[in-house]
């Protein structure tokens, strides 16, 4: 049986990926995909450490459930943002959108 | 109804009649004189029914109406509130509500009602109307009414308070009546308006006022009410007052009040040295000379007098050496009155002679109650209020009329100067005739006018009492006389010499009538106090059971005065200097009538004797000097300058300035304490946020970003701690 650790070891890999995406893109479109394998990152946190601590309590999977629904309807909502910004500003790039800026 | 309370009902009319002019009817001239005559006519009928009464009444004086209600609560007791009618006050009620209702009547006639309004008048409230209505027509009788109220409360009170009130009421509405044309101005500046002569009249009566209040207190310190009845009919009290020394020049405390009370008389009556305002005084419409400068307010004063005089004679005998308040009365009665009938001699105004003739007047009734000859004082202030009423109002009328004539023909000429009259006989002819009553009266024209008899008895008393006084009495009943023929004269007889004179009119009958009923009065009156040892006419007189004025006003006093025996010297003084004033007068100024711009027949053989006259030996520039500049400079300089300007308001500018630097050290303080501290705190907050508004980019990434190293920064501590290597 693959040990937990490969999985935290997998996990906090493509978190560190998705920070680095986010952190790094200009294009608003793959700041949100970097948020999204963030996400995916935490969901396997979640499943691993449910299935090798506490696999009879279904609490675990319920919660990852939980996170993919907010995922789902953060991206939406995210999108629809930026496709707002599209429309108003012909454009995505995440350092253009300084409105509110001092 | 009991005559009590009609008695509380004389005065009430009129001064419902002011209310109702006042508030109601002012802006409607036919209703105002209506109502203020309807109810002047009202309080005349209550009062004569009350006067019917008393004479019909046996004893009358020993009993009297009367009736008091408590008004002031002071201390032990109350000033009472009431109204008293004894024989006194009975002979005024006789013929004060009288003139005041003619002389009401009058006023119609000589404020033009029912002449057609001049343009030029509407707008010109405050100066006389020319020859429309007068535009202040309504307050006129407002006045007038109020005026009436003070008189009759006066006349009717029971106490020395009261008395005072009614005084004090007519003193104001002759200050209001006499500046009535208050927008009058004269080219001449030398010549005193309206305006001044209301405030000179004010302030001069002011100056006797204070005395006579004072003396009030005086009387009430000693005696605890102010109650006639109680203080002068009282001989306990009137004892008592006279034993106790005041402690101030040796008077007594009676002597002292006396005294006291008679400076008021001096104001109100103008005797000298306040003689000054009335002459002025005739800047006032003509009616109110008449009413109020010459047969009502006026005599008042010689009323106090007349009701206080048992007060005034207290300790005094017949035959006895005279109290200082008689002596006082009787040389300063007698020097007026000869002093004011000089002056009278070289006027040229028509009513200033009629002025200085009343202070003379009221100087021989002075006079007389000086010398105790109380009856005869209270009998020439009924004839006389009845002919210097007829006399002022015949002297109204012909200003009247020639004012007609200045409006006819265009003329600039005063009106009221005799020297611009003559001949107005011929046009004026009831003024002539009623004038020439008046003036006979007022010389003592033998047996047929009143004058002469309330004159000669004065002067019959006066012969008992005292030389001197009965000589200079005569002596200016011959002046009376002399000067009284020069206005009758200067005025009606000879040719006209002016274009004004020669149009003059004849008055409206509402002028007329008050001087037809008027001279009836100065006529007869004179009747009721023929003494009953005259030859022939006092037996006469007797019989027709006329001449009861001496029994019936006597009764006012405890001790009913003897009548002087009938002496025939002091007859024939009255009769010679009588018609030979007025045959001098004659002979000087009706023998050869004067032409037109003639100076006066007098001025050159008197020389600077007449110019001193004509200057009333120049008392106003004297008192002027004395009185008026240092009371200014007091004023301007004393007052004014060091007082106000200096010390005053030094004082409060110093305070100002030590409130200022309060303020600024208070402001100091305050930006230190209390505005700094916020103040950086703020500078604080500021620079905190400039300091932190680098991290906020906007940028979601750099947010982030700081988020990461955070965390990693967290996450390291938390494994460093979990590790054990930091405790």
């Amino acid at each position: 049986m693959v040990p937990l650790n490969w999985y935290l070891t997998l996990a906090a890999a493509l978190f560190c990926i998705g920070l680095y995406g986010v952190l790094s893109r200009r294009n608003a479109v793959a700041i949100l995909m970097g948020v999204e394998l963030m996400m995916n990152a935490v969901i396997i946190n979640l499943v691993a450490f449910w299935r090798y601590l506490q696999p009879t309590n279904i609490n675990g999977q319920v919660f990852a459930v939980i996170v993919f629904a907010v995922a789902a309807a953060e991206a939406s909502v995210g999108l629809a943002l930026i496709i707002s910004i599209y429309r108003r500003r012909n454009s995505v790039i995440a350092d253009e959108m300084n409105l509110m800026k001092w | 109804m009991p005559i009590e309370t009609l008695i509380w009902l004389i005065p009430v009319p009129p001064l419902l009649s002011f209310f109702l002019i006042w508030l109601f009817a002012n802006r409607n001239k036919a209703l105002s004189h209506t109502i203020a005559i309807v109810l002047m006519a009202i309080s005349w009928i209550i009062s004569l029914y009350v006067f019917l009464t008393a004479i019909t009444t046996e004893h009358f004086g020993a009993e009297v109406f009367g009736h008091s209600v408590p008004w002031l609560p002071t201390g032990d007791g109350a000033l009472n509130m009431g109204v008293m009618v004894d024989p006194l006050t009975a002979g005024m009620l006789f013929f004060v509500p009288l003139t005041c209702l003619l002389i009401f009547i009058y006023s119609v006639g000589y404020h033009n009602f029912g002449g057609r309004l001049d343009p030029h008048d509407v707008h010109s409230t405050g100066s006389p109307a020319h020859n429309g209505v007068e535009p202040m027509y309504s307050r006129f009788f407002a006045f007038l009414s109020l005026f009436a109220f003070g008189m009759l409360l006066l006349v009717v009170a029971d106490n020395l308070l009261m008395m005072f009130v009614g005084w004090e009421i007519m003193g104001l509405c002759s200050y209001l009546l006499i500046g009535f044309w208050h927008g009058r101005n004269y080219d001449d500046p030398k010549k005193i308006t309206p305006r001044q002569a209301a405030v000179k009249a004010f302030m001069t009566t002011r100056v006797g006022d204070v005395f006579m209040m004072l003396g009030i207190v005086y009387l009430y310190f000693h005696t605890g009410t102010l109650s006639f009845r109680e203080i002068l009919y009282n001989e306990d009290v009137l004892h008592h007052l006279a034993e106790t020394p005041s402690y101030i020049v040796g008077l007594s405390v009676a002597a002292m009040v006396g005294l006291l009370l008679f400076a008021g008389t001096v104001g109100k009556s103008a005797q000298f040295p306040l003689h000054v305002w009335l002459p002025d005084a005739m800047e006032g419409p003509t009616p109110v000379s008449a009413m109020i400068h010459a047969a009502t307010m006026v005599s008042a004063g010689v009323y106090a007098m007349v009701r206080m005089f048992p007060l005034m004679s207290a300790g005094w005998h017949h035959g006895e050496a005279l109290t200082p308040p008689m002596m006082a009365m009787g040389f300063i009665g007698a020097f007026t009155a000869l002093f004011a009938s000089t002056i009278a001699v070289a006027q040229r105004d028509v009513k200033k002679v009629l002025a200085y003739s009343t202070i003379s007047q009221l100087g021989y009734m002075i006079a007389a109650l000086g010398i105790g000859a109380y009856i005869a004082a209270a009998f020439h202030l009924i004839t006389h209020a009845f002919f210097k009423a007829l006399l002022f109002l015949g002297s109204g009328s012909v200003i009247h009329g020639v004012e007609h004539g200045v409006h006819h023909t265009h003329e600039h000429i005063d009106p009221q100067d005799m020297f611009n009259m003559g001949a107005l006989r011929k046009k004026m002819p009831i003024t002539f005739w009623t004038f020439l009553i008046g003036g006979f009266a007022l010389s003592g024209f033998p047996f047929v006018t009143a004058g002469f008899w309330s004159k000669d008895e004065i002067l019959a008393d006066a012969f008992v009492a005292n030389q001197l006084v009965f000589w200079v009495l005569v002596i200016s009943a011959f002046l009376t006389a002399f000067y009284t023929m020069r206005q009758i004269a200067l005025t009606f007889l000879g040719e006209p010499r002016t274009h004004s004179a020669e149009h003059a009119q004849e008055t409206a009958w509402t002028m007329t009538t008050p001087l037809v009923i008027l001279s009836f009065f100065a006529i007869f009156a004179g009747f009721v106090g023929v003494p009953e040892h005259f030859p022939a006419l006092g037996e006469l007189f007797h019989n027709l059971n006329v001449n009861r004025f001496h029994e019936f006003i006597g009764g006012t006093l405890i001790e009913h005065p003897e009548a002087v025996e009938f002496n025939v010297f002091p007859l024939l003084a009255s009769i010679v200097v009588g018609v030979g004033g007025l045959t001098l007068g004659w002979l000087v100024y009706g023998w050869k009538p004067l032409k037109a711009g003639q100076p006066d027949p007098l001025a050159k053989p008197l020389g600077p004797i007449y110019t001193l006259l004509e200057n009333k030996y120049y008392f106003d520039e004297l008192y002027d000097f004395i009185f008026v500049r240092p009371a200014r400079w007091i004023s301007e300089v004393l007052v004014y300058q060091v007082m106000d300007k200096n010390i005053i308001d030094g004082f409060l500018h110093g305070v100002a300035r030590v409130a200022v630097a309060i303020g600024i050290f208070f402001k100091g303080a305050e930006k230190v304490i209390i505005n700094d501290p916020p103040d950086r705190l703020a500078d604080f907050t500021q620079w905190l946020g400039r300091s932190f508004r680098v991290i906020q980019t906007g940028r979601i990434q750099s947010y982030l970003l700081i988020v990461m190293l955070v965390a990693v920064a967290f996450g390291g501590v938390y494994y460093l701690m979990l590790s054990g290597l930091v405790k």
